[in-house]
């Protein structure tokens, strides 16, 4: 084979492997979402966060508008506190409430975010104070079995 | 009956040592294939040329291939998750299985069959027909000249043969699923980019795909370059190069995974 069209071959063979590879990080992957280049961190501490992992989105009103940064257990409270980055187009109340939903019956888990009625809202740094945890079904089980027994000893 | 076990403790003896010697010669030609790399990238036109051999002659095995496996992933992934009514997460299935594993695993497999045996053969072949004993004579380097070309031309394919077969997969899970099932394409494609990091999973799986590249290349060279210079000789070192690559395939995969995706699986 000529040298010419050998080099158009392997050209359109790169072309296409790059082709690939953009497709699968723009179409597959997140990098044409959300890009959070500019942001804040702020911390909140969970009883428990279940199954939520590092770079798990956060969400308001169903919109991504951060990550979860950094998951650290503080030993002195025995709780997990959770750092997320959050992207600086959108402030946040000092009185925003984080809780830790499932996308789904198997979905991932990630943090909503419900802004209150502050007006000073939430810099670098700060600490969201009103947390809700993961729901866990054991405990939910739990419970209503033991609701369901004392409806029972009511009705003797 | 002692001596018998004296002599299997002293076969499995030997086996050790020769492996461990043969690896070291391995290690020492893949030292002297990289320290002649200069001179292949200054003729970049004989890295060009192996490009393909390596590359663009695998491309239909691994379009192909990759396509039927999307296609088989999606049709298997979505009789499991409906079951549990999570059917809109079909993509996400499809994605991670083909971008984190599947994509650089079954590529090389496909690579190591495809290009890696035909670069065995081809320098075992040169070897028995004295090809490489020629160059020596006229002062030409047959590690610069044969093996650090192909080498590289390896490197660099691989990756882009990955990247390829994952896209392709994902493409054929898209026609199963949608198109032939009809989950709604707006979750499929939606809860796939919500899963997917471009960080963790993607340029993961890139660095993947280019140490098996690096792998795979490297043991097909060798076993051609260390092939005894017979018919049956040069069909072992075919055999071996399959066999081997293979194996340190799936070997450095549980290693790279371990590695790469610790505290996530």
């Amino acid at each position: 084979m000529e040298r010419t069209t050998i080099d158009l071959w392997v050209g359109l063979f790169v072309v296409m492997g790059l082709g690939a590879l953009l497709v699968l990080a723009l179409k597959v992957g997140n990098l044409g979402g959300v890009n959070i280049s500019e942001s804040y961190a702020v911390t909140a501490d969970f009883s428990n966060i279940g199954g939520l992992k590092v770079r798990a989105p956060v969400k308001s009103a169903g919109v991504v508008v951060g990550r979860v940064a950094e998951i650290k257990y503080d030993a002195e409270n025995h709780e997990a506190r959770v750092t997320l980055k959050l992207d600086r187009k959108y402030p946040f109340s000092k009185d925003t409430s984080a809780s830790i939903m499932t996308s789904g019956l198997l979905g991932e888990q990630y943090i909503a975010l419900e802004s209150g009625g502050d007006s000073v809202v939430l810099k670098e740094g700060d600490k969201i104070k009103i947390t809700q945890s993961a729901v866990v079904l054991e405990n939910l089980i739990g419970q209503f079995l033991y609701n369901k027994a004392a409806d029972s000893g009511e009705k003797k | 009956m002692p001596s018998r076990i004296v002599k299997a403790v002293r076969r499995v003896g030997a086996r050790v040592v020769d492996g461990v010697w043969r690896f070291g010669v391995a290690s020492r030609f893949l030292f002297l294939t990289l320290a002649y790399s200069a001179t292949s990238f200054r003729r970049f036109h004989l890295i060009i040329k192996e490009i393909f051999s390596t590359g663009v002659l695998s491309l239909i095995i691994i379009l192909v291939s990759g396509l039927f496996v999307g296609m088989v992933l999606g049709m298997q992934g979505y009789d499991t998750l409906q079951r549990y009514g999570a059917s809109e997460s079909l993509g996400v299935m499809v994605a991670l299985s083909l971008v984190r594993e599947l994509g650089p695993v079954v590529a090389a497999l496909l690579f190591a069959s495809r290009a890696g045996s035909a670069i065995t053969a081809e320098i075992g072949l040169m070897k028995a027909t004295e090809q490489l004993s020629a160059m020596e004579m006229m002062a030409v380097n047959p590690i610069a000249r044969v093996v650090a070309p192909r080498f590289w031309a390896g490197v660099i394919s691989m990756p882009l043969l990955a990247a390829m077969f994952s896209a392709m997969g994902v493409f054929g899970g898209y026609l199963v699923g949608v198109k032939l099932i009809g989950v709604d394409e707006g979750s499929f494609w939606s809860q796939m980019q919500n899963a997917v990091d471009f960080q963790q999973d993607i340029v993961n799986g890139v660095i993947k795909s280019f140490v098996f590249g690096v792998a795979v290349t490297a043991i097909a060279l060798f076993e051609g370059y260390d092939a005894p210079p017979t018919a049956e000789g040069v069909s072992g070192a075919t055999t071996r190069t399959v066999v081997t690559s293979s194996l340190a395939i799936l070997a450095l995969d549980f290693v790279l995974t371990a590695f790469m995706f610790r505290g996530e699986v």
